[in-house]
């Protein structure tokens, strides 16, 4: 291992062992949770500082290292790699610096809070992640540090758990983060059919390699880009997913300022910057990424404009400006969106938390304001009124996605009302296991079917997790539901390719611990507090919260994270799938996303929000 | 709303009257005064009010069980007192029984709050979030049209709130309804409240339940609206606003989403439902658990007071022992937080003499700084004073800071900040967190008033008025105004030839309750104008002439000064003192030198409630450190301002100076035979058990329900339309206090101890009954001190009880360590000279 190598494993490495480290220390022990923090991430960033002098000192060339594989098949391989060029650079001392200044704050700003471990927790497993993205090396590791910030978002904005807004916003967030993971999902898919291999982005960055494939394949091409693109949208919040950042402004203010003000809502513009070198020969991506970032500068300046609460103002504006970066990007101005990437997140991390003092500030500033300035112009015209009342809904996007994603997904779940746990049970296990060993037979199936069972056989997955996000009453029905769904992507999958035991086995060597893990609590609970539903919030973490940890961890397990082998069974899966079967993939990507969603809507309603009982102080639904 | 009542026909007016009344009744943020937050239960007596409204309201009216058996685990609560209490109220053979169960029993869940019952059957029959579905628009509305200066595009104000959105409406392409039909509705004023009503709920009989579950579904919003239909001149940028209005706009909303939710497939709530129960606001008798609650309550607070009234009977009398020569005498705020560097000044010179008294000396009036037509009340908040002072000649600048201006964040100039400026805010922040210091965002008691600006105090003759206000007060006004200063208090010979008027503010940085933290009888404002007004006045020579034939006599060598203490910095600014003669320059520096020293002393004793502050360093040090948070973006506790306050002492200092009551006592002065009347008397209880009962009993409520009556944790809070905060950007409004405000403090009613007979206070109190209300329904409490005997009784149901204490109380000296050691509650000593 030579000392860079060294270094680069270092900077990683460092947050994760304080995270781990910090899970350990008792929660009444504030100034060693802050100070572990403190030296953990002073340390990082000087060593940040450091490592960046230097390599920009010796040359500044681009880096790369394969790390390790953790999987290994003939046709298969799943590895850790990290790279470090400019942009990493970048990002890595904005990140290190805002991060930094953050902990310090925290320490104070959340003195006495309850809390103050699982924010420090939650600060440092994000800002892992964080890191992990920023250095990664190809789709994989990239994927690992994505998944950590999905899940440490929602953990932060459902920071206060026991009211019903925080989290209920959590669950909408992290159901958008989960688009932006197909898009990822997808990408990662098709790239593996266009190299043939688990490409890294520094092959990814090798223009005249990227061209000669671009041309034998150039719709695979277009097909990566516009998942790469999707998956940027949904994180950076730009149109059609600008509503959920000022919704994620329900943590403490330290954690908006440098979550939503500067560091996650970013990510996307990182994505686009690490695969530039890829879709900056697709004229096409590049009109698209234009168009989506001035439509969404627009949009969002003139609904920042009638914001009248300061954070959603500064949520819209920072929006705003990143729809300028993209347009930067789709110019290739790689530079200048550098430049204006970190300017703008350490604006708006200043200008969030300064922003309680807005009060004493503006109020004294219209106090001495001449009283003719106060009556200021009113906007008489029709098309002034229109967008003005446009602004106030948002440009109606929310009502609009709500339309166009949710709405068809609940009418199915709807249509599925008849189905009842006895069915799933006498039903479609039977069903299953005589599907299951056709797979024995599967020569002797006649062509047409056996062409066409799987979709069928995924799209029965997709209705499954249908069910289980619309199920009103029984979480031990959902989560069942979600554990049948890997089943059957599984058997969907073995049909579809040759059968593999061995990646079978990875795959539900996470799904079935977890699932029997999570099935177990919700019986304990169950028992315990004469019965469970999902028909609302039941806050049982005020009472439980052992099991509610537990519980988070297998929803974690289930949902493919990187704690559980399901996590590469995913990719193994997507292997299976040929280039010239989109629908199969997507239908498979969009099962993963929406487990995840059913995932989060079981432990969000079963153990967050409202307390069911009253005997102690709770806040009302609407504060 | 009783069942009889239910009957009758709904009645509109008296509805709306009936929600105004038991909503919040909050001011905007740069307005805030701290209210009874359950003032709408005070024609109820103080328990049978708080059960009662637990019941309605879901409230949590009293700390939760296991936090009373906390405290008596710590001693917090006496074994021999909560023995007492049950002996008291259930007979001495049954003390044993109750310790039990208020002790031992095991906890149970309560039933569901009366409110909200009817209006969820929404949910329960159509499985729809209607809340979800208008809230959002509707507060969004309300924001955008009440928002005193975030938005850059204003709101389309063509009067009222009804009319300007209609005219929006109308003159817009895209309806802020989804459906048509209810965009028609809109535009017809003629459809009412009543008809839609007749809509959604269909049964008159639910009307006016199904209103007061709509509105206490958010009652933050409703309770502002409410607020603001009564005092429109809270706001700045005036924008008409009535509770009407909210309702009609909210029911237009909700039928409207039912409409959309439901594809018109829906019928009147109430015709599709069995009625829950009715709110019934009917007194009930106590249930046991109630019974339990109101004991441990009960234990709690004489667990203290007995400490305190043990220590009063035991005091010395007043009489005589005025021989000392004074050396200079300071006048204060009856402020808890003036309690502890009044005695830290006493035992630095213990020649001078301090005074209680509310912080507006007396002087009310509207304060116009220079540079602005805009003025601002410094007086009492009920006080609706006819006269204005201006400030002259003060030249100061006011810093900008681009990062809270509203100009930044259109799209043209941040992009041009974040690419500069934004690199200025990462070096900004760097100093902030590792050094930091005033700035613009700073609101700072000092800067109310500028140190060397002229006040026009004194009226012309004629006077004159500019809106409606005299411009200063006349030289009689001036004379009865002092006069009335110095006699409430007794001060009217030996006066020292310095007296000072201490007026107090605060400071604090990111903290948008900043006016909480100023001094409450100044409206929310620091009181340094008015010090310096009376200051002016009381050094005039005619009036003192005139003064002289009123029966007080100012030496020509005394001179007053007015002076500030910031409470969040322990600093202190002294006005107009140049202008003293040498001879006084010289005492007036050595009495500042004085005040300097038990600031740091006062500092110290402040710092041993902060657990983050070291309080075993020297004062001077911990002073140092004290003073930065006022400046510090990171710190959401400046000061921790009211918190354990408890009692309220109107009696001579000479009766309390020896007494340790640790920052938990207002102190207004009296001197009972001076007022042989009682007018004096009459005068400080009526404007002090308001005051202070309303600042306590604030403070009660949210420490005990901080989720429902206080505003929660203030760390995700965000600024709607400088008005209030609320949690994120589509939360209702948080009325009451932070839990950063009111952690450390035990939730005990006020005990006013009155140094004066029985048979005076009774007298006052039948011809104060609004006054006397607080004191018979138990609000507030009351005891008296006889000033003859020393003997203490206590008042209850209007009746007066001689009062034995249980307590002994210990003698102690050496203060200083003992608050380098505990952060907690201490008790009361004696304090040893």
């Amino acid at each position: 291992m030579n000392k860079i190598e060294l270094s680069i494993l270092f900077l990683i490495g460092l947050p994760f062992f304080a995270f781990a480290l910090s899970l350990i220390i008792p929660s009444k022990k504030e100034n060693l949770l802050s100070r572990l923090s403190f030296i953990s991430l002073g340390l990082q960033l000087v060593v940040s500082i450091l490592f960046v002098a230097i390599w920009w000192w010796t040359g500044a060339e681009k880096i790369n290292l394969k790390e390790f594989t953790v999987f290994k098949s003939e046709h298969y391989e799943f590895y850790i790699d990290f790279m470090f060029d400019r942009i990493s650079a970048v990002f890595l001392l904005v990140g290190a610096y805002l991060t930094f200044l953050i902990t310090l704050y925290s320490r104070y700003y959340l003195h006495r809070e309850t809390g103050y471990k699982r924010f420090f927790n939650t600060l440092l497993f994000f800002y892992s992640g964080y890191n992990l993205i920023i250095l990664s090396g190809n789709f994989e590791t990239l994927f690992i540090g994505w998944e950590i910030l999905g899940w440490s978002s929602f953990l932060l904005i459902a920071f206060y758990r026991t009211r019903y807004l925080p989290v209920k916003n959590a669950v909408k967030i992290y159901s958008i983060y989960r688009i932006g993971d197909v898009g990822l999902l997808l990408a990662m898919w098709m790239t593996h059919h266009l190299w043939h291999e688990n490409i890294n982005f520094m092959r990814l960055s090798q223009s005249e390699l990227v061209i000669s494939h671009l041309q034998e394949a150039s719709w695979l091409g277009l097909f990566i880009s516009l998942a790469i693109l999707l998956s940027a949208l949904a994180k950076s919040a730009q149109l059609p997913f600008c509503s959920w950042l000022p919704r994620a402004m329900e943590g403490p203010t330290p954690s908006s300022a440098i979550f939503y003000g500067s560091l996650a809502i970013n990510m996307g513009v990182f994505l686009l910057l690490r695969t530039m070198p890829f879709w900056e020969h697709q004229w096409i991506v590049r009109i698209l990424i234009g168009l989506m970032g001035l439509l969404t500068a627009i949009v969002a300046e003139m609904t920042a404009r009638v914001q009248s609460s300061v954070k959603s103002q500064i949520a819209y504006s920072s929006i705003s400006q990143i729809g300028l970066i993209f347009i930067e990007l789709s110019f290739g101005f790689e530079i200048l969106a550098l430049i204006h990437f970190a300017g703008n997140a350490f604006l708006r991390t200043y200008q969030l938390l300064v922003s309680p003092s807005v009060v004493s500030y503006l109020i004294r500033e219209q106090f001495y304001l001449p009283s003719a300035k106060l009556s200021l112009k009113k906007t008489n015209s029709r098309l002034q009124n229109t967008l003005y009342i446009l602004s106030l809904k948002e440009w109606k996007v929310d009502e609009w996605l709500f339309k166009s994603l949710w709405r068809p997904m609940k009418w199915v779940g709807k249509q599925l009302r008849f189905v009842a746990i006895r069915h799933a049970l006498y039903l479609f296990i039977p069903l299953y296991l005589f599907l299951a060993s056709l797979l024995l037979f599967k020569n002797q199936i006649p062509y047409p079917i056996v062409n066409n069972l799987p979709t069928i056989l995924g799209l029965i997955g997709l209705l499954a997790v249908f069910k289980a996000i619309y199920e009103r009453k029984s979480a031990f029905f959902s989560w069942m539901l979600i554990v049948f769904n890997h089943f059957w992507v599984l058997l969907a999958i073995s049909f579809n390719d040759e059968f593999n035991l061995t990646d079978s086995l990875v795959f539900l060597s996470g799904v079935i611990p977890s699932g029997l893990l999570g099935y177990w609590i919700l019986r304990r609970l169950a028992n315990r507090e004469n019965g469970i539903s999902l028909s609302s919030f039941q806050g049982h973490v005020y009472e439980h919260p052992v099991m509610a940890l537990a519980f988070l961890f297998a929803c974690l397990g289930l949902s493919g994270f990187p704690i559980s082998p399901t996590f590469i069974g995913e990719d193994l899966i997507f292997s299976h799938i040929k280039p010239n079967e989109i629908g199969l993939a997507i239908i498979i990507a969009l099962s993963f996303v929406l487990d995840g969603i059913a995932i989060v809507r079981i432990y969000a309603r079963i153990f967050l929000g409202p307390h069911s009982k009253n005997y102690h102080s709770k806040a009302i639904r609407s504060s | 709303m009783n069942s009889s009542k239910m009957e009758k026909p709904f009645d509109l007016k008296d509805c709306l009257h009936q929600l105004a009344h038991y909503l919040p009744s909050q001011s905007p943020l740069k307005d805030f005064i701290h209210h009874n937050s359950l003032h709408a239960f005070q024609d109820n007596d103080f328990f049978s009010g708080l059960f009662k409204a637990s019941r309605l309201f879901g409230y949590q009216s009293f700390l939760a069980i296991n936090e009373f058996r906390r405290k008596y685990n710590t001693g917090a609560i006496r074994q021999d007192i909560l023995e007492r209490v049950i002996a008291e109220n259930e007979g001495k053979e049954k003390v044993a029984y109750w310790k039990e169960l208020i002790l031992h029993s095991p906890v149970e869940d309560r039933p569901h709050a009366l409110i909200g019952a009817l209006r969820s059957e929404w949910k329960n029959t159509y499985f729809i979030d209607l809340d979800s579905a208008v809230y959002p628009l509707l507060f969004r509305l309300l924001n955008a049209y009440l928002d005193q200066g975030i938005a850059l595009w204003k709101f389309p104000k063509e009067g009222g709130f009804l009319n300007s959105l209609r005219q929006l409406e109308q003159n817009s392409q895209l309806s802020i309804f989804q459906t048509k039909q209810a965009r028609a509705r809109f535009l017809d004023p003629s459809i009412g409240i009543t008809q839609l009503l007749e809509k959604i709920v269909g049964r008159e009989s639910l009307f006016e339940q199904y209103l007061f579950d709509q509105q206490f579904a958010h009652p933050g919003w409703s309770g502002m609206i409410a607020t603001l239909e009564d005092k429109p001149q809270s706001l700045l940028d005036r924008s008409p606003i009535a509770l009407e209005e909210l309702i009609l706009l909210e029911l237009h909303l909700e039928w409207d989403a039912l409409d959309a939710l439901l594809y018109g497939d829906w019928h009147s709530l109430g015709n599709i439902i069995s009625p829950p129960p009715p709110l019934n606001f009917e007194t009930q008798e106590f249930t046991l658990e109630e019974k339990c609650l109101r004991y441990a309550q009960l234990a709690l607070e004489w667990s203290f007071y007995d400490q305190v009234l043990a220590a009063f009977s035991k005091s010395p009398s007043t009489k005589g022992g005025k021989s000392k020569e004074i050396s200079f005498q300071a006048l204060f705020c009856i402020d808890d937080r003036e309690c502890s560097l009044r005695r830290n000044l006493e035992s630095q010179d213990p020649l001078c003499q301090t005074f209680g008294t509310p912080g507006f000396f007396n002087m009310a009036f509207y304060f116009q700084p220079e540079g602005t037509e805009n003025n601002t009340k410094v007086c009492p908040a009920p006080m609706h004073p006819p006269y204005l002072i201006k400030e002259l000649g003060s030249n100061k600048k006011k810093k900008k800071d681009l990062h809270l201006s509203r100009r930044m964040q259109s799209i043209h100039n941040s992009t041009l900040m974040s690419q500069t400026m934004g690199f200025w805010s990462a070096i900004k922040l760097f100093f902030n967190l590792f050094k930091p210091s005033i700035s613009p965002a700073t609101s700072s008691s000092f800067n109310h008033m500028s140190h060397n600006s002229e006040l026009s105090i004194d009226a012309s003759n004629p006077p004159q008025f500019e809106n409606n206000l005299q411009l200063g007060f006349s030289l009689e006004e001036q004379l009865d105004r002092l006069e009335g200063q110095l006699r409430s208090i007794g001060l009217i010979d030996d006066f020292a030839p310095l007296v000072y008027f201490v007026a107090h503010g605060a400071s604090s940085v990111n903290n948008p309750y900043y006016a909480a933290y100023d001094c409450g009888a100044c409206s929310g404002r620091p009181g340094s104008v008015n010090a310096r007004v009376i200051s002016h006045i009381a050094n005039k020579t005619e009036v003192r002439q005139l003064l002289a034939k009123r029966g007080i006599h100012i030496p020509d060598s005394t001179r007053f000064v007015g002076a500030l203490h910031d409470t969040t910095q322990d600093d202190i600014v002294f006005y107009d003192a140049q202008s003293l003669p040498p001879a006084l320059m010289e005492k007036h520096l050595k009495n500042v030198h004085t005040f300097e020293v038990a600031l740091d002393f006062n500092a110290k004793e402040r710092s041993r409630r902060l657990e983050l502050v070291n309080s075993k360093k020297s004062a001077a040090e911990i002073h140092k450190k004290l003073r930065l948070r006022a400046v510090s973006l990171f710190e959401p506790r400046p000061e921790l301002n009211h918190a354990t306050n408890a009692l309220c002492v109107v009696a001579p200092r000479n009766k309390s100076l020896d007494i340790f009551l640790d920052r938990r006592a207002f102190l207004n002065s009296y001197e009972p035979e001076l007022d042989v009347d009682g007018s004096a008397l009459a005068s400080i209880l009526n404007a002090a058990t308001p005051v202070c009962g309303g600042i306590n009993l604030e403070y009660y409520f949210s420490r005990v329900d901080n989720h429902k009556l206080g505003a929660g944790s203030k760390l995700p809070h965000n600024v709607m339309g400088l008005i209030g905060v609320a949690n994120g950007i589509d939360g209702d409004l948080r009325t009451g206090l932070p839990i950063q405000m009111i952690e450390i403090h035990d939730p005990l009613r006020l005990m006013m101890i009155v140094y004066a007979k029985k048979e005076k206070i009774d007298a006052v109190l039948a011809a104060n009954p609004k006054t006397a209300d607080w004191y018979q329904k138990e609000w507030t409490l009351l005891s008296s001190i006889d000033p003859e005997t020393q003997e203490v009784f206590t008042y209850s149901k209007g009746d007066w009880h001689l009062y034995n204490p249980l307590f002994e109380i210990k003698e102690h000296d050496a203060f200083e360590s003992l608050f380098e050691k505990s952060p907690e509650n201490l008790p009361v000593y004696k304090i040893k000279k």
